[in-house]
């Protein structure tokens, strides 16, 4: 028993029941009346706890389970609500139900932050109502979206398209002598995702950033519902191109748990190793980019010809430089021979030596440092009370990474060594990144020196009706969460997908508070979150 | 700043000439595009690009093909923040609902003549998302579409391959 379960169950006592169907089971999952659910997000809050996700099912279709204590409850009884809990290495998740016929649910906003746009989320896309949030605009369904359009429902026809209708989106505005807007996108002026930030500004002094998100809608966890499970893994892949590894890792590690599958540990070391490999890369590609954002463009290039060179030995090892659909169900699609384990050895120490060049490069130079000291602070508290994961999360003090608070192997073996900082600022958002490449140098190296034999998959059985599993893994962005449901036949009934980027996103508006407009592409560049992750 | 000379001395030019069977096509219609080029693009290609829905994956492979060593400068070929200034749209999807306006703007506001070249599987044909309440399919579901760059992603020659295919149209 945990210490957040032992909370559930000391306050709720024999209303909380534990669902049996729900993977894996180190995650419990508490059924618990409506009216409850704000008061158990209060206890979590005072012990401490962080909101992961909250989301909505739609069970409306399921056949009828009645639970005692319930009254008469169980499936067949509308929309499930859920909300997963995270304190240290503990997981957990409250789910309660909300009839189809007055389908709202107490808001968790007042306790925790980040439910401020997954409530709007469950509202836009599922037609579930938050009772007590502040803000009843749609959040990634645009306002010329028709009101009653919830592509989340089951009764919802997703093959066809849906008319425009006339709406318009209020952004907050402020006012006085000298304040001005800024609107920015969709269409950046970069090579960068769409989406609209809208700027309240004094001078050049920004008083307020707003962000409006939701242009690469892509209906992806609608899509997941017509799918095969093993196609699942593709879509997983492609919900965020560049956390193609984690994203799919993360998928299948959650369908997994739901049929007790253990791929060979031949295959879970290499996931780690392509999981390494995706974040070295990323760190490597996004450091050059912050320094170029303040013009500084000699270590642009001088990273990205390190990763183009990390990228060219995945096309070699895994036939794709992204290393995209090589993570299956039941394990990996691609074995490396021991020439290429040597192969990525030699290339370690290469990386080794070329990479500490340039971080003395960075470290040494005092224009580059002006500009990337004290700029978008993200405070230790507001980290917190935000409930950010990531790198954004340990450069602002707070020691999140699920390689260690939810190992699988080889992560309980090889132990990642965690870097925090305190500053919260663009540097120690790059600090942390630098900290990290050495690191995963050094799992990676572990992994090769001590890499089982044995087979890369084992056979994968599909879930059995009506059962729920919960994976998380942390990409090189952060915590990915995938949660998953098999439906009455053992389709996929629901794929929940949380990116870092749901969490993080709402960080940057708080952290350009003080800053200059001029600043604001570098901040955003050292946040660097998805688009397509977040809009889903 | 030693350190920095340095290492510009020590990296020297990473660039490299295209595989042989690209190069061989280059030369190929090399010739017919010179005067094209120099008549209508004044010897520089100017590419606005719009991501329209896409993965990010695409975005990251456009961006490679700006690093040392494709360095696609050396065909003339350069990113501008503005579609005012561009000769071609280099257009990711699948189209989202969610962008098609935008997408429609920026192709108007594209000065004539104009080229439109979609990337990756979703943006020639919506890939791996269909068509749906969210997506709308390929890019020309919206805009008119003159070479199609296929692969999940493109790899960065097979893009450069592409972009220099359309100049050649």
């Amino acid at each position: 028993m945990t210490i957040l379960q032992n909370i559930v169950i000391s306050i709720l006592e024999e209303v909380a029941i534990q669902d049996a169907n729900q993977y894996p089971a180190n995650v419990p999952t508490y059924q618990i009346p409506r009216e409850r659910f704000a008061e158990i997000a209060k206890v979590m809050k005072t012990a401490g706890a962080r909101l992961v996700a909250e989301w909505a099912t739609d069970e409306t279709l399921h056949p009828h389970h009645p639970l005692p204590h319930q009254g008469g409850g169980g499936r067949g009884m509308g929309f499930g609500i859920y909300a997963c809990y995270a304190k240290d290495s503990e997981y957990l998740i409250i789910k309660t139900y909300t009839p189809l016929e007055d389908p709202t649910f107490p808001s968790l906003v007042k306790k925790f932050v980040p439910a401020y746009r997954f409530e709007r989320q469950m509202k836009s896309l599922m037609g579930v109502v938050p009772v007590g949030h502040p803000d009843p605009r749609p959040w990634i369904k645009h306002e010329d979206w028709p009101e009653d359009a919830y592509p989340l429902r089951k009764s919802f026809d997703a093959s066809k398209p849906i008319p425009r209708v006339a709406g318009e989106y209020r952004f907050i505005k402020a006012e006085g002598e000298g304040v001005y807007e800024i609107p920015v996108g969709p269409v950046h002026a970069g090579i960068i995702e769409p989406g609209h930030f809208r700027f309240q500004a004094v001078g050049e002094d920004i008083i307020n950033l707003e962000e409006k998100l939701g242009y690469v809608h892509k209906g992806i966890e609608k899509r997941f519902e017509t799918l095969s499970w093993e196609d699942g893994a593709k879509l997983a892949g492609r919900v965020s191109g560049d956390t193609t590894v984690a994203h799919a890792l993360a998928y299948c590690r959650a369908v997994e748990t739901m049929t007790e599958c253990t791929p060979p540990e031949r295959a879970l070391w290499l996931r780690a190793l392509m999981l390494e490999r995706e974040r070295i890369a990323n760190h490597l590609g996004d450091i050059g980019a912050i320094c170029n954002d303040v013009a500084f463009a000699f270590l642009l290039y001088q990273f990205s010809i390190l990763k183009e060179k990390l990228l060219r030995t995945n096309l070699k090892l895994f036939a794709h430089r992204l290393m995209m659909d090589k993570i299956i169900l039941g394990g990996v699609a691609v074995d490396i021979s021991p020439d290429a384990k040597n192969g990525i050895l030699t290339e370690m120490d290469w990386l080794v030596n070329e990479f500490e060049r340039l971080v003395i490069i960075y470290d040494e130079n005092p224009s580059l440092e002006d500009r990337v000291r004290d700029a978008g602070i993200l405070s230790p508290d507001t980290a917190k009370g935000l409930c950010v994961v990531g790198f954004v999360a340990r450069a602002s003090w707070q020691p999140i990474d699920c390689r260690l608070q939810n190992p699988f192997p080889p992560y309980d073996i090889i132990v990642p060594r965690v870097a925090v900082l305190k500053s919260g600022d663009v540097h120690a958002r790059v600090w942390v990144r630098i900290e990290e490449i050495r690191e995963s140098i050094r799992i990676i190296r572990e992994i090769l020196n001590s890499l089982p034999e044995g087979e890369i998959a084992c056979k994968f059985i599909l879930p059995s009706p009506d059962i729920a599993g919960f994976a998380v893994v942390e990409g090189w962005r952060g915590e990915v969460v995938y949660w998953l449901q098999s439906g009455p036949r053992g389709e996929i009934n629901r794929c929940m997908i949380r990116d870092p980027s749901s969490v993080n996103w709402i960080a940057l508006e708080q952290a350009i508070h003080g800053n200059i407009v001029p600043d604001f592409p570098l901040c955003n560049k050292s946040f660097n979150q998805s688009y397509s992750g977040n809009d889903l | 700043m030693l350190r920095i000379l340095h290492q510009i001395f020590r990296t020297g030019i990473v660039t490299e000439p295209l595989p042989s069977a690209i190069e061989a096509e280059i030369e190929e219609v090399g010739a017919r595009l010179e005067e094209a080029i120099k008549r209508r693009f004044r010897r520089s290609l100017t590419i606005r690009q719009v991501d329209a829905g896409s993965c990010n994956a695409c975005e990251l492979e456009i961006h490679a093909i700006n690093n040392p060593v494709y360095n696609s400068e050396r065909f003339g070929i350069h990113f501008t923040a503005s579609p005012r200034f561009a000769d071609m749209l280099l257009v990711t999807g699948p189209v989202s609902r969610n962008m098609e306006i935008a997408l429609c703007r920026t192709y108007n506001a594209t000065p004539c003549p104009k080229l439109v070249v979609a990337v990756g599987d979703c943006g020639c044909s919506g890939g791996i998302f269909g068509e749906s309440y969210a997506s709308l399919g390929g890019v020309d579901k919206v805009i008119p579409v003159d070479v199609y760059i296929k692969g999940c992603p493109p790899t960065p020659v097979v893009m450069l391959q592409g972009i220099l295919k359309a100049v050649g149209k």
